[in-house]
């Protein structure tokens, strides 16, 4: 790893992997550092390693991330694997982490291209042993070819709950049920932006497909479900829930989460970039122009770290950071750039244009969001959303208050976990919009990092 | 509570909370507790609650694990190694260390 | 809350930061009608980037005052933590076993001795200390390295939990019916015939008496009412780690152990303006120095690192003014609120509900500065 470079680009997901080869294509000097052993993110995680017999199996859509890994793969650029960034400042000094040793690098430009992760689903019991993410049933399958031995429970709302339910019926596994907590009173909202959405019909056919199939294999789907609760002691045991007013009880020891998923923001926020509450998508993003270019000059935001759009417009978009870098670092003049542009900003309209009506259709209800006082706000510290709606009420100035003043967002995950809820729940409290509320502050490291790994920077760079 | 769709790759052996386990290679060591169905894999250190893998993708921290005798890794970012040490920090196996 | 629609108060406190909350409850307490403007979530905040430190050791060595001041403070605050503690329910975790301060140099060691003898002086020897040897130290702290020459000690000193102290001061605040508007913008304050008027973005708020604890905005909000409060920001980054066995008897002023558990490591002193910002190098600085005081600490892991910006004043010594053209009106400014955070709930507010003179604290009048 050099001590410079041009470029620094941060996850090698689809838009860190475009924007990196993009600009390198055009003679920009790139370093790309990646939390994980292979290229790809979580999307296309171990495409292009992978241990399942017959990668088909996930569905076309993740196939198709083989030739972004291949074509990654050949570009001229520094690709740092099992590295992660601890710090970043506007000034473009950056901490890194690279297999438990420190470097510094300085970069002209970063690029964020960190993707998302899964949205809370907070609800009693959330923290219990058996309950994860769907999103962590899919990494399993990917990276370890590992499905549940047992039936799972599917619990949310959102594509990505329907595509794993499908994947997992082709991996012939039985599903014990699907708690479906969609909205049906979305619908109507959501048919606003259809005609819209028909110009991206190949998502909607594939949803089509995915929900037939589930059908087609008998699973139970318990629709508008709500007050959901995990029980068990030492581990899940069962999940109770309302649907259509009846109390429902399945027994099961693993239940897997989803409702949508939201920027990871931290390295964006620790670098000072300016955010905007997205009432649409539920969720804070980072603001950035036509490029990705956020408030701060020198950085970069590309792919779902700016804003949910998917794996092909998060590839669209990271080309689009790459070509205005290049130029921005005189590679190539604005007419090249603008030439180039054209055609990947319309094939990235035509992704982006599904997003306003799925984003409706499957938009969180407001008791999934601010749930019971009992629930746990922050799992790190073990916070209860009463803890916050006591302080909320009492008059406290923001979610920065409440965390000094209950720990709450203190524990390891920094809050990446507790924010949205922290929020929420003073927005509901205070009959303010999130925008008003405001968000955590995010401080570093954003990696774990040691004192004694700290305190050797300053070594390494002797060498 | 996970198996591995058509089991017939390379297994390691790691110790686990003492004992030998046989374990698949090239997976994290979240991966291999949840295919050996160790769970709970902590309990937390604010009221001991038992806790497991979560996110799987190094953001939640819950699945915090003595690894060779260093606390608190993050499972699903290690990759499992042959003769590792994992040890669960279960509330019955607290150690006292510096 | 009876007092949430009246705009007329006894006491208007701009400011709910440790200072301003303290000062509060301790005039709330006397049955007066207090009302306590503060700012925004994301405002600079110096009470939140405190490092709960309850400590004496070397203040004052060149303003006696100040010294006898900070002893007066610190051995009030064991009574006054049960107090709160009684009243809120909330611990805040009060420590007051001594505080450590390690010389990693010769000239450090002599440079304290200096203060240490200059403040004892001071306080005709009611301040008491020691300075120990790296044996004597390591005695007491076996994990103390072979590089650290030696510590001052003073029983005096201790800590608390920072946060914890700041929302039983909010919560005493809530109980004892004081009036709190959270993100409220200050646009000017007047004088209009026997009362004070605030304007706020939101509204308008009256007072018999006005205390300004806007910790760097006293500068800018104290000359409406014709009163000079030279404040300045001074830098300080710290570092927290995730939670370690208890081996910390006491406080220190490179490391403090909370009660959970978690080290919190400082502190950096940086005049760089109105930047609240962490840097690379104050971050490897501050884990080179406790790496190099307690080697065992290599392998924890850090979980936070911020910066704060202490309210400082030209001498760094607090600044207890009230206005001599407009009786009432008080500036309240200092970076230690929490060792003086006794002494704000009861000599400063008896100060300002009385408005009588007191000899411990004329001597921080802002006037000192006129000179």
């Amino acid at each position: 790893m050099q001590s410079a470079y041009q470029m620094v680009v941060i996850g090698a997901g689809p838009a860190g992997m475009a924007a990196a080869q993009t600009a390198a294509r055009q003679g920009v000097e790139v370093a790309v550092i990646d939390e994980q052993p292979h290229p790809g993110g979580q999307i296309y995680r171990n495409v292009n390693a992978s241990p399942l017999a017959d990668i088909d199996l996930l569905g076309k859509d993740y196939v198709f991330g083989r030739q972004l890994v291949q074509g990654f793969e050949y570009a001229h650029l520094d690709y740092f694997a099992n590295s992660g960034v601890w710090f970043l400042d506007r000034a473009g000094e950056l901490g890194i982490v690279q297999d438990g040793v420190h470097r510094r690098v300085s970069a002209q430009r970063i690029v964020i291209a960190c993707g998302a992760q899964e949205r809370a689903m907070p609800f009693p019991g959330w923290d219990k042993a058996g309950v994860m993410t769907a999103g962590a049933a899919q990494i399993l399958m990917k990276s370890a070819a590992m499905v549940p031995s047992e039936a799972p429970v599917l619990a949310g709302n959102g594509p990505l709950l329907l595509l794993l339910a499908w994947q997992y019926l082709r991996a012939g596994v039985r599903l014990r049920a699907i708690v479906d907590t969609a909205q049906s009173a979305n619908r109507w909202p959501a048919l606003r932006y259809f005609p819209q959405a028909i110009a991206a019909s190949d998502y909607l056919f594939k949803g089509l497909k995915l929900v037939s199939a589930i059908r087609r294999a008998r699973v139970p789907w318990f629709r508008e479900a709500s007050d959901l609760r995990a029980l068990g002691e030492e581990r899940l045991s069962a999940l109770h829930f309302t649907c259509r007013g009846k109390p429902q009880h399945i027994d099961t020891t693993l239940l897997l989460l989803h409702q949508g998923v939201i920027p990871a923001l931290q390295i964006a926020a620790a670098a000072g970039c300016e955010t905007r509450w997205n009432s649409l998508q539920q969720c804070w993003q980072p603001q950035v122009d036509d490029w990705g270019q956020s408030s701060v000059d020198s950085v970069f935001v590309a792919g779902d770290a700016a804003g949910i759009g998917g794996a092909r417009a998060a590839w669209l978009g990271g080309q689009l950071a790459g070509l205005q870098l290049a130029h921005q670092l005189g590679l190539i003049d604005a007419v090249k750039r603008d030439k180039l542009a054209q055609p990947i900003r319309k094939a990235r309209a035509r992704h982006l244009a599904i997003r306003p009506f799925l984003d409706t259709w499957y938009r969180v209800a407001e008791s999934s969001l601010v749930p019971g006082d009992e629930t746990l706000a922050c799992r790190c510290e073990e916070v209860s959303v009463g803890e916050i709606r006591t302080l909320a009420a009492m008059g406290c100035t923001g979610p920065n208050q409440a965390k000094a003043f209950t720990r709450c967002g203190m524990g390891p995950c920094q809050g990446r976990f507790c924010g949205s809820t922290v929020e929420q729940v003073f927005a509901s409290e205070t009959a303010a919009s999130p925008q008003q509320i405001g968000r955590f502050n995010t401080r570093p490291p954003l990696k774990p990092v040691t004192l004694g790994q700290i305190a050797g920077i300053a070594h390494n760079e002797q060498r | 509570m996970f198996k591995i769709l058509g089991d017939t790759g390379e297994h390691l052996v790691v110790e686990l909370d003492g004992d030998e386990v046989t374990v698949p290679a090239g997976v994290s060591v979240a991966a291999a507790l949840l295919y050996l169905d160790r769970i709970p894999t902590r309990h937390s250190v604010v009221n001991g609650l038992p806790r497991a893998p979560y996110c799987m993708m190094g953001v939640c921290f819950e699945c915090l694990i003595e690894v060779d005798g260093v606390v608190d890794q993050r499972a699903c970012q290690l990759q499992v190694r042959a003769g590792q040490r994992l040890r669960r920090q279960l509330a019955t196996s607290k150690v006292e260390s510096a | 809350m009876p007092l949430q629609s009246r705009q007329n108060y006894d006491t208007l406190i701009v400011g709910g930061g440790l200072v301003g909350a303290a000062v509060a409850c301790g005039i709330a307490a006397t049955g007066a009608g207090v009302a306590v403007l503060d700012g925004g979530d994301r405002d600079f905040r110096a009470s939140r980037g405190n490092f709960g430190l309850v400590w004496v050791q070397g203040k004052g060595a060149d303003f006696p005052a100040y010294a006898r001041l900070s002893g007066v403070a610190a051995r009030q605050w064991a009574d006054f933590s049960a107090e709160l503690e009684d009243a809120t329910g909330i611990d805040v975790g009060l420590q007051q076993t001594g505080g450590y301060d390690f010389c990693l140099t010769g000239d450090e060691w002599q440079q304290r001795e200096w203060e240490m003898r200059q403040v004892a002086l001071h306080t005709g020897g009611e301040f008491e200390y020691q300075m120990l040897d790296a044996a004597e130290l390591r005695q007491r702290i076996p994990e103390v390295s072979g590089e650290v020459l030696g510590a001052s000690y003073s029983a005096a000193d201790g800590h608390v939990n920072p946060l914890y102290l700041l929302r039983a001061l909010h919560q005493r605040m809530h109980d004892l019916g004081v009036n709190y508007a959270p993100g409220q913008v200050v646009q000017a304050s007047r004088r209009h015939n026997d009362e004070y008027v605030v304007s706020t973005l939101q509204q308008d708020y009256r007072a018999a008496k006005l205390v300004f604890c806007a910790g760097l905005s006293n500068q800018r909000l104290c000359r409406d009412l014709d009163m000079h409060i030279p404040v300045q920001p001074l830098r300080g980054q710290l570092l927290i780690t995730d939670r370690v066995p208890v081996f910390l008897p006491a406080a220190t002023l490179q490391v403090r152990q909370t009660r959970e558990g978690t080290l919190q490591i400082g502190d950096s002193h940086e005049d760089v303006g109105l930047d609240e910002s962490t840097t690379l190098d104050v971050i490897t600085r501050l884990a080179q120095r406790a790496v190099r005081i307690f080697p065992h600490l290599a392998a924890v892991r850090v979980n936070r690192a911020w910066g704060a910006l202490r309210v400082m004043t030209p001498d760094g010594v607090p600044i207890y003014h009230q206005s001599a053209e407009h009786p009432g009106a008080y500036a309240i400014s200092c970076h230690s609120g929490v060792t003086l955070a006794a002494l704000h709930a009861r000599e400063i507010a008896n100060w300002i509900c009385s408005g009588a003179q007191d000899s411990l604290i004329a001597p921080f009048s802002a006037e000192r500065f006129n000179v």
